[in-house]
């Protein structure tokens, strides 16, 4: 791991891409990294395309700037990839595209002029089916940690419970089924 | 001591404001900046602080109130951003001709037209001879640690001047990152009780009669301004002492500037605010081929710290003067005309040159600062400069 890891997410308005890297970046820094989490501000209609940024580092980070270089992108609605060139900056040996999708890693390929690593995960039924909405971002979470193992299941798993504890203290549906899409899309993540 | 948490410079902001527990704010919101008073206004709903917040129908009000609840005693702040900035101009002068100690956090946003919410540093340029101390940040650390320090200087009694904080719009203030908070407690005791000083309250409770913004004509408005210059210059003794007694209760030490690897440096620049942070980075990485690169970075730029900003660069060949502001003077941009005031009176003095970059939120990457240290070097080579001032990142 070189000394900054640095993501990509890629979202419309509405998906919860800023959350997902605040999320992140929070239960990054409850192990003791040094984080960054910044949206990309433009204009942000519900459902125009969005981009949110992590840095992540065992020191800390001293740089300001938007990522060109990520080392992993996470994307997480499939249509984009047709809108947006996703893959921009991405590494086609070290880098990895995360993608929220039913589809393989192959048939992701055979659309998107991409050689490095893909992964997919169906975040949006694994949300459906666990929290009873599609919002993807908690989910990918899970298959982030997986693909890239900054963190281990059980940190991000206390880490995103503490946290939910407070927010819907009389909602433990919410919670759980927040978990419980977390587990399911890192155990689910597939790819090569 | 305090715990590491991950914060916006806005959220730093409010959660600085909350520890500090001012008598009275009264801010309107503006992008960059709305969350500051979103955030503190909730803290106030919710009982968390004592504060009297009050909500106004524009920034001009907003200062205007805050002018009026200074003069009556109460420990006093607000936060604005660029247009806001613009519609306080006529209340700032008076926040600091009446030597009212407001704390403004100020998030950095360049001024319409065209319309842009992005950072540049032309709206708290523009202020900087308000007669406000101007402290500008890096990080949300920073952010915070200045506002925290920016309390105690600006009340204290042979300073009694308004203060801004600065931090970069969006750059940091939407930046979720890595800082260290302090307790309540620990805040609540650096800030303490407000030192005593003439208020309308006061007045009132002891029956001894004062007037506050009385009609000052030639026969005495020259000596008030002059003891308002005094104050200003009484601060640069009262920050390095102030921010000695937060870096030995906290740890963190800060100074006018920040000198970053320059003692031994043929080339430098200097840099204000967020890009500080690139430009140390690029440093290293030129250190690391041989060349002996440096930094300064201006933490403070009112009052103007010209003895280390004399001290720092002194030695230096080549400095390059990035500002994040366009003066419009067909020359140069003003930080520039300020380091070069600085600098004039040394007998042996680098060769200075200005590039402007990052109007309007352009971003600004290491290569960008590469291109500058590039030219310096050029500069170095050959023993003089083609030219004054360059644009980085810019189409043109």
């Amino acid at each position: 791991m070189k000394e900054i890891f640095e993501i990509r997410w890629h979202g419309r308005g509405g998906q919860g891409a800023k959350t997902a890297a605040l999320l992140f970046g929070d239960a990054c820094l409850s192990t003791g990294k040094y984080i960054q989490a910044f949206p990309e501000y433009g204009p942000e209609r519900m459902g125009a395309p969005v981009t949110s940024f992590n840095r992540i580092s065992p020191s800390p980070i001293r740089i300001h700037y938007g990522i060109e270089n990520p080392d992993i992108v996470v994307v997480l609605d499939f249509s984009l990839i047709q809108q947006v060139n996703v893959c921009e900056g991405l590494d086609e040996k070290e880098g990895i595209l995360l993608v929220n999708s039913p589809l393989s890693s192959e048939q992701i390929r055979k659309k998107i002029n991409f050689k490095g690593k893909i992964y997919t995960v169906d975040a949006s039924k694994i949300a459906i089916e666990t929290i009873g909405r599609n919002i993807p971002n908690t989910p990918m979470i899970g298959a982030l940690v997986k693909v890239t193992g900054i963190l281990t299941l059980e940190e991000l798993l206390h880490d995103t419970k503490k946290k939910l504890e407070v927010k819907f203290r009389n909602k433990p549906e919410i919670i759980e089924g927040n978990l419980k899409a977390i587990e399911r899309a890192y155990n689910e993540v597939k790819g090569e | 001591m305090g715990i590491k948490v991950a914060k916006t410079a806005n959220e730093a902001f409010a959660e600085g404001m909350r520890q500090i527990n001012p008598d009275v704010v009264a801010a309107y919101p503006i992008t960059p900046a709305t969350e500051i008073v979103q955030i503190f206004s909730q803290f106030v709903a919710d009982g968390l602080v004592k504060t009297e917040f009050i909500q106004v129908e524009s920034e001009h009000s907003a200062l205007s109130a805050c002018i009026g609840a200074s003069a009556a005693g109460a420990r006093t702040m607000t936060g604005t951003s660029s247009q806001g900035l613009a519609y306080m101009w006529e209340m700032l002068y008076i926040a600091s001709g009446l030597r009212l100690p407001i704390i403004m956090a100020v998030v950095n946003r360049t001024l319409s037209s065209p319309i842009n919410i992005h950072c540049d540093h032309s709206d708290t340029f523009g202020a900087r001879d308000s007669g406000w101390i101007q402290i500008y940040s890096e990080n949300v650390q920073e952010t915070y640690d200045n506002l925290i320090q920016g309390v105690r200087i600006a009340e204290h009694p042979e300073v009694r001047l308004p203060c801004m904080i600065m931090t970069d719009g969006f750059i940091l203030s939407h930046c979720l990152e890595t800082m260290e908070m302090l307790t309540d407690e620990e805040v609540r005791d650096f800030v303490d009780e407000p030192p005593e000083r003439e208020n309308l309250i006061k007045a009132a409770v002891e029956n001894k009669p004062i007037t506050i913004g009385a009609l000052d004509l030639p026969d005495y408005y020259f000596e008030h301004k002059r003891q308002q210059a005094e104050g200003m210059k009484n601060a640069l003794r009262v920050i390095p002492e102030i921010s000695k007694e937060f870096g030995n209760r906290f740890g963190r030490y800060y100074g006018f500037v920040e000198n970053y690897r320059i003692e031994d440096a043929d080339i430098g620049i200097v840099v204000i605010g967020s890009t500080a942070g690139t430009g140390k980075e690029v440093v290293d990485n030129l250190r690391k081929k041989g060349i002996k690169a440096g930094l300064l970075k201006i933490r403070v730029l009112r009052p103007l710290p010209v003895e280390d900003i004399k001290n720092s660069l002194k030695n230096l060949k080549v400095v390059g003067i990035m500002e994040r502001v366009e003066g419009m003077n067909a020359f140069c941009s003003p930080l520039y005309s300020e380091i070069s005031s600085c600098l004039y009176d040394l007998e042996k003095r680098p060769i200075l040159t200005n590039f402007v970059y990052g109007l309007g939120g352009r971003d600004v990457k290491i290569k960008d600062i590469e291109i500058v240290f590039n030219d310096l070097l050029k500069i170095l080579e050959r023993g003089k400069k083609e030219f004054t001032l360059k644009y980085i990142g810019v189409r043109e």
